[in-house]
């Protein structure tokens, strides 16, 4: 015999779409918003641009199709030549940031009274705006009543007029670019500072390492993460220049210091610039230099997890 | 504030109502654009705005004031997008790449009025493209060269007529331990004022447009010629040097503290060297000495200009408004010299008493047989122009380079202008 069972039997009521695929569909939900907007706002503009390099248009009129004719005059421009020889420049230079964050950190990764400010003070320039480090460096640098030359002269060196020489204006920028980065590294350094393992240490010490072996097979190895991260802030930083420019030069003198970012900016969307198939040729430039980075940062991130 | 001026205006409403003088009123909106963000134009702007609305107590105005370099970007967004009624813009070439896109509306009617059309003959070339007129001018200013009267007369000199005059006035100066010019070339522009001058004075006005339309090569020996006059003032060491970093404001304390005799530059230079100390008996004018004799006098005289956007939605009530900007009247009002200090567009304004603004309405009015340019970057096409501009000002720091510039300037020439 059967009883009945305990509880009614009903079937149980059909659950809804969204109850039996809950597991595989809430994440999407959850990532919906992020997929749209970079979608919308990075994506489709990145489409957009590469659209526009074929054609010849002013942005208000027709515009005209006109194939590879910006690309192949890209090729013959000496102020693209030179703005991508700046961007090599700024790449490389611009580096030294994580060399330079990384000493300081060391050097003030230590208890004394006050370092609690020396620290805050070692980061100041990093909460500054871009702008007024670019002001205050082309004070710095002025010709005549600049306190570089006023330091040059105390030594006996000549005057040096840094951002007119168009040999030496890039350097200068990009000197004064380093000084709020080399402080970003540095605070990125010095977080990493606080998680290295002192047993590590310890047991690196009694086997008499010490000095820079300490520091290479010990302490740089275990701030891998800090590194990588100091790596594509300093590296999306540099190609990114292009306020410390506009203040610090205008992209002069005639022309020299204008990276790829500025001069596309100045043929597509400044005073004069009325190119914007120009424009979005240089920005595809920019970008597919920018996707060798993006393609390694990924591939290296992606490799790390792998490894776990 | 904003309350007590409405209620003002409200009351203001009320007693013409009363007195039943309303005879034109305009009703409905007016939103208008300027790119007078400088303080002393700003103030007489919005006070203009002010008169305008109390004539017309019921016309809902709305005024926008974009900083001037930011809006010469932002007028290709809002003509397209969502265009005002009234927007301030340049005259001559800068306005073409809008007149060609169809953005700025035509307003050759109102140069059929009989009083814009008499009054407003000298800017009527300008403003036309196509045979047609795409706004009115509400005020021009003369270039030439501001100088330190105290100086030429501590050295004996006096204002030079012609180039061997400038040439050896600029050599006592410069024995003197000066420079003879002060300029700042970091945005460029300025340049372009030295090769306009030295290009007309050297060829003539014709020449000068001949150059600026693409017809002429920039390695045409007569260019170079130019180029000649120029490097003569530069190997003298005339202007200041570093010059490529210097804005313009930031090359006047030369002038100011007597380190530099002379500058060219448009009258709107006046004001800060007044404000920085220079008064009538230390500052001077002179007109641009001729180079080569015989060729016609002409000068720079940018002219601003206001412009309906094709897009406005309430066009009869710009067009009133550009009536008012331009009579006589209102003309006199706004460029007297506490206000733009500039020169009135309409021939029966009274041009106000100031030593310089007198000193250029006869330059331009009478001495300038040749004609009358608006600026570099306003005859050349943009981009011609930018390019050309960074051109001079390499010239100006290494003018062993002419060769190299020149033949780089060809090629821009030959993909502009086609």
């Amino acid at each position: 015999m059967t009883d009945a069972p305990a509880v009614p039997s009903t079937a149980l009521p059909a659950r809804g779409w969204y109850k039996r695929n809950e597991i595989a569909v809430t994440p999407w939900l959850f990532l919906a918003p992020a997929i749209l907007f970079f979608a919308f706002y990075v994506i489709w503009p990145i489409y957009q641009s590469i659209a526009i390099s074929f054609y010849d248009w002013d942005g208000l009129g027709e515009a005209r199709y006109v194939g590879m004719a910006n690309y192949v005059e890209l090729m013959d421009d000496s102020a693209f030549e030179v703005s991508l020889w700046n961007n090599l420049k700024w790449l490389l230079l611009y580096l030294l940031a994580i060399p330079g964050g990384l000493f300081i950190a060391l050097f003030l990764n230590q208890t004394v009274t006050g370092i609690r400010i020396y620290k805050s003070l070692f980061f100041f320039p990093f909460v500054l705006s871009q702008v007024v480090v670019g002001l205050v460096f082309s004070w710095f640098y002025l010709p005549n009543e600049g306190l570089l030359n006023g330091v040059l002269g105390l030594v006996g060196l000549g005057p040096v007029n840094v951002l007119g020489d168009p040999t030496m204006a890039t350097y200068g920028i990009i000197a004064a670019g380093l000084w709020p980065q080399t402080a970003y590294c540095m605070i990125l350094y010095l977080t990493g500072l606080n998680a290295v393992d002192p047993e590590q240490i310890e047991a690196g010490r009694l086997d008499g390492a010490k000095g820079w072996r300490m520091l290479w097979y010990i302490i740089i190895p275990q701030l891998r993460p800090a590194t990588f991260i100091a790596f594509v802030v300093t590296i999306i930083g540099a190609l990114r220049s292009f306020d410390l420019i506009s203040i610090m030069t205008n992209g002069g003198p005639f022309g020299q210091t204008r990276v790829l970012s500025f001069y596309m900016f100045e043929k597509a969307l400044s005073e004069y610039g009325f190119r914007m198939g120009y424009g979005a040729a240089i920005a595809v430039v920019l970008f597919l230099i920018m996707l060798v980075f993006i393609a390694y940062f990924l591939w290296s991130m992606w490799s790390e997890e792998k490894g776990r | 504030m904003r309350f007590t001026t409405k209620t003002m205006l409200m009351a203001l409403a009320g007693s013409t109502m009363l007195a039943g003088a309303a005879a034109a009123e305009l009703t409905g909106d007016l939103t208008i654009f300027l790119d007078t963000s400088n303080p002393a134009p700003r103030a007489t702007m919005e006070a203009m705005i002010a008169d305008f609305q109390e004539l017309h107590p019921d016309l809902n105005i709305e005024t926008t004031i974009i900083d001037r370099d930011a809006y010469k970007t932002q007028i290709r967004n809002f003509l397209t997008a969502d265009a005002p009624d009234v927007a301030t813009w340049y005259a001559a070439n800068r306005m073409t790449p809008f007149v060609e896109a169809g953005l700025f509306e035509d307003v050759s009617d109102l140069w059929q009025e009989p009083e814009i059309a008499e009054a407003l003959a000298s800017t009527k070339g300008a403003m036309t493209i196509d045979d047609k007129q795409w706004g009115v001018a509400y005020t021009y200013y003369q270039w030439g060269i501001y100088y330190r009267k105290d100086i030429y007369d501590e050295l004996g000199l006096s204002e030079p007529v012609n180039f061997d005059e400038m040439k050896s006035n600029c050599a006592a100066i410069i024995e003197s331990g000066r420079k003879c010019y002060t300029i700042g070339t970091k945005f460029l522009w300025t340049a372009g004022g030295w090769f306009d001058y030295l290009n007309m004075r050297t060829h003539g006005f014709d020449f000068h447009m001949e150059l600026a339309q693409g017809k002429v090569k920039w390695t045409d020996d007569r260019v170079r010629q130019t180029f000649a006059n120029w490097r003569e003032l530069i190997d003298m060491g005339a202007f200041v040097e570093n010059h490529q970093n210097y804005s313009w404001q930031e090359s006047l304390p030369f002038i100011v503290n007597g380190e530099a005799a002379a500058i060219l530059k448009g009258n709107f230079a006046v004001a800060p060297l007044r404000e920085a100390g220079l008064d009538d008996s230390k500052l001077d004018f002179y007109q641009f000495p001729e180079i080569t004799a015989g060729i016609a006098l002409a000068e720079d005289a940018p002219t601003d200009t206001f412009h309906i956007p094709a897009n406005a939605k309430n066009k009869d009530n710009a067009r009133e408004f550009l009536r008012y900007v331009v009579s006589a009247n209102v003309q006199t009002e706004i460029n007297s010299g506490e206000n733009l200090g500039q020169l009135p567009v309409n021939a029966k304004s009274a041009v106000d008493d100031d030593k310089f603004l007198n000193e250029g309405f006869a330059m331009l009015s009478e001495n300038s047989p040749g004609g009358v340019a608006q600026f570099f970057d306003r005859d050349f096409p943009a981009e011609m122009a930018n390019e050309a501009m960074q051109g001079l000002q390499e010239f100006m720091v290494f003018p062993d380079n002419l060769d190299d510039i020149l033949n780089r300037l060809d090629k821009v020439q030959e993909r502009v202008y086609n």
